[in-house]
């Protein structure tokens, strides 16, 4: 990757204006698209009577009660509660996924079995499949468990590598892994059991650091899921409460729905700040050894 | 790449110099071992759902009462007596057809004007993919929904009202919010961008080729089946979005039903009207839809998707 883009400039010599017109043009383009982000910050702490009425971005003094009003959640369920739910979920979601999906993956990149090709061909076909399609037996299979309104239709199928997406990206890691490593390991003596959690498992971690991330991410976000499976208040996540404003749209709700809305989208933008060298590769590898 | 293409005689004959290999029956245990999670989750929560939907699309259920065979009337309601469905399948082809096409451009766009970039690459990367990770928040849908409402930013620059209550313009809001989130096919156009050897501008450049003609016979061919991947996943995603509309709509697919996406339809008929009969029906329509533009997408593909290392794996 880094040899092709240093082979090319030597050729010809850059010529400045360009040079000026592509850094000012991204600077822009970077502008326009960091205003949403601007405008939530910015409103979460304005006074109620400035959210719509005012064209000024900035607010005339800064409301920091928005974000006490914030806090105290809603539905008589404080804000640390709803934020204990999000990572509840999220936290099962990533050790699920980093489990099930990694020893999927290994069998499917290393071990041979029969049916192989067919049940490889099937995995990457899931990948397509639209969620919506096995959501409502899904939800027939748990109603009937008993399991709507707890938190395992969330988790559960995690447990299952049911999100064949990651299965294939760290199938694609593995296979980029030396076999003479396991070799080594089973002239050695070591199983496949000792050889995947000994030799494979520790050299797999960038792949299972993207795939912990992106599962939390997603499962941070998801609504849909978690609007049909919760509907107890005291077992809301953040995005379930924030939804709650959906309906009530009073625009003395505003300020708070936005301190809110910045609470809900701290632990993405830490999450950004602290792995976006993974994020980004893992998202770039996805696509090219596919 | 080249690289590659000499182990497996390498490792074959290593494998004979080790000797030591477990008997097949037992190493295939272990394989099955390392599977069973998937395979539990393949067919409990895959292939059972999908056999139990088939068969309940052809019911009257409503999660309460034991379903009641009605061979095919969800089916022909749907198509025939039920003008929402309709209104829901425009919205959301109108959209995909909207909002797809404008996120892949603008992100090969951008790709293509940060390869030509020497410092600040790896700054406008992370800045542009950020959204990507944010855009499919509740949050971010509740922003959307204010700068597009009355008062909001986008009427007060542009004066037109609130996008979010004309139905004309609503869905165009929601597009906006997937365009918004060009970072991730940016990132895969970008690295792909990365993998064409500079050998072949450099040779087209001696023999006198512009940059339009270069890009037009060196980067589309070279970097088809990164478009062919980036068109493929965003096009599937699109038909499933779900929490923008929501937002924006109250959950009502509002105003006019402009923005009643065939998800929020679904959500509407199985979890709101408890027509889990009905909504089975719509889940395997879109199933059917879904893998028949992806066949369309790969029969395409073998006109203008170019496969350099053919045969390579």
């Amino acid at each position: 990757m880094t040899t092709s883009t240093a082979a090319t400039p030597a050729v010809r010599k850059p010529i400045a204006w360009r040079r000026v017109a592509l850094h000012t043009g991204c600077l822009a383009a970077l502008l326009v698209m960091l205003y949403p982000l601007a405008w939530l910050l910015a409103t979460s702490v304005k006074p109620a009577d400035e959210v719509i009425a005012s064209l000024n971005l900035l607010p005339s003094s800064l409301e920091w009660s928005n974000y006490s009003t914030a806090l105290e959640g809603v539905n008589e369920v404080s804000v640390w509660r709803l934020l204990g739910n999000s990572l509840f979920i999220a936290g099962g979601a990533v050790i699920g996924n980093v489990l099930s999906c990694s020893l999927a993956a290994y069998a499917f990149a290393r071990l041979r079995f029969r049916f192989r090709g067919p049940l490889f061909a099937f995995m990457i076909a899931t990948i397509m499949l639209p969620h919506h399609a096995v959501l409502i037996p899904q939800y027939i299979i748990f109603n009937q468990l008993g399991m709507v309104n707890t938190y395992w239709p969330l988790i559960l199928p995690k447990f299952l590598a049911t999100e064949a997406f990651f299965v294939f990206l760290i199938v694609q890691f593995m296979r980029g892994l030396p076999r003479e490593l396991e070799e080594a390991a089973r002239i050695d003596g070591a199983g496949p059991f000792r050889s995947f959690f000994s030799v494979i498992l520790p050299l797999t971690r960038p792949a299972l650091i993207t795939t912990a991330i992106f599962t939390f991410i997603w499962t941070w976000n998801d609504f849909f899921t978690q609007l049909i499976y919760l509907f107890s208040p005291e077992k809301f996540t953040l995005t379930l409460a924030l939804r709650q404003f959906v309906d009530a749209s009073s625009q003395s709700a505003f300020g708070p729905m936005f301190a809110m809305s910045v609470i809900a989208l701290l632990p993405i933008v830490l999450f950004f700040l602290a792995f976006q060298r993974f994020l980004v590769e893992g998202m770039a590898n996805s696509g090219i050894k596919g | 790449m080249t690289t590659t293409t000499e182990t497996p005689t390498t490792v074959r004959t290593r494998q004979t110099a080790a000797g030591k290999k477990p008997p097949r029956r037992q190493r295939e245990g272990a394989a099955w071992v390392f599977l069973s999670p998937w395979v539990l989750g393949a067919a409990v929560l895959t292939l059972l759902p999908m056999a139990v939907s088939l068969y309940l699309s052809f019911t009257d259920y409503d999660l309460f009462n034991p379903p009641q065979w009605v061979g095919l009337r969800n089916y022909t309601q749907m198509f025939t007596e039920d003008p929402r469905y309709w209104r829901s399948v425009v919205a959301t082809l109108t959209y995909v057809v909207i909002a797809v096409p404008l996120q892949l451009g603008l992100a090969l766009v951008v790709a293509l004007a940060l390869k030509s970039m020497r410092r600040g690459r790896a700054f406008y990367r992370s800045a542009f993919y950020a959204p990507s990770l944010l855009g499919a928040s509740m949050s971010i849908a509740l922003v959307w929904r204010a700068i597009f409402n009355d008062g909001g930013t986008v009427d007060n620059l542009l004066g037109t009202g609130g996008w979010v209550n004309q139905p004309g313009w609503a869905l165009f809001a929601v597009a906006l919010l997937t365009v918004w989130q060009f970072g991730a096919p940016m990132v895969i156009f970008l690295a792909g961008l990365q993998q064409i050897p500079g050998e072949l501008y450099e040779a087209a450049a001696v023999d006198g080729a512009s940059r339009w003609r270069q890009f037009l016979s060196i980067t589309v061919p070279m970097l088809s089946p990164v478009i062919f991947f980036n068109l493929v996943l965003q096009t599937i995603q699109a038909f499933q979005v779900f929490t923008p509309a929501f937002a924006i709509s109250a959950g009502k697919g509002g105003p006019a039903d402009s923005t009643l996406f065939y998800t929020l339809y679904l959500y509407d008929r199985g979890f709101v009207a408890s027509h889990m009969g009905y909504a089975s029906a719509m889940a395997w329509v879109l199933l059917l839809v879904i893998g028949a533009v992806t066949a369309v997408l790969f029969r395409t593909s073998r006109s203008w998707v170019f496969y350099a290392s053919e045969g390579d794996r």
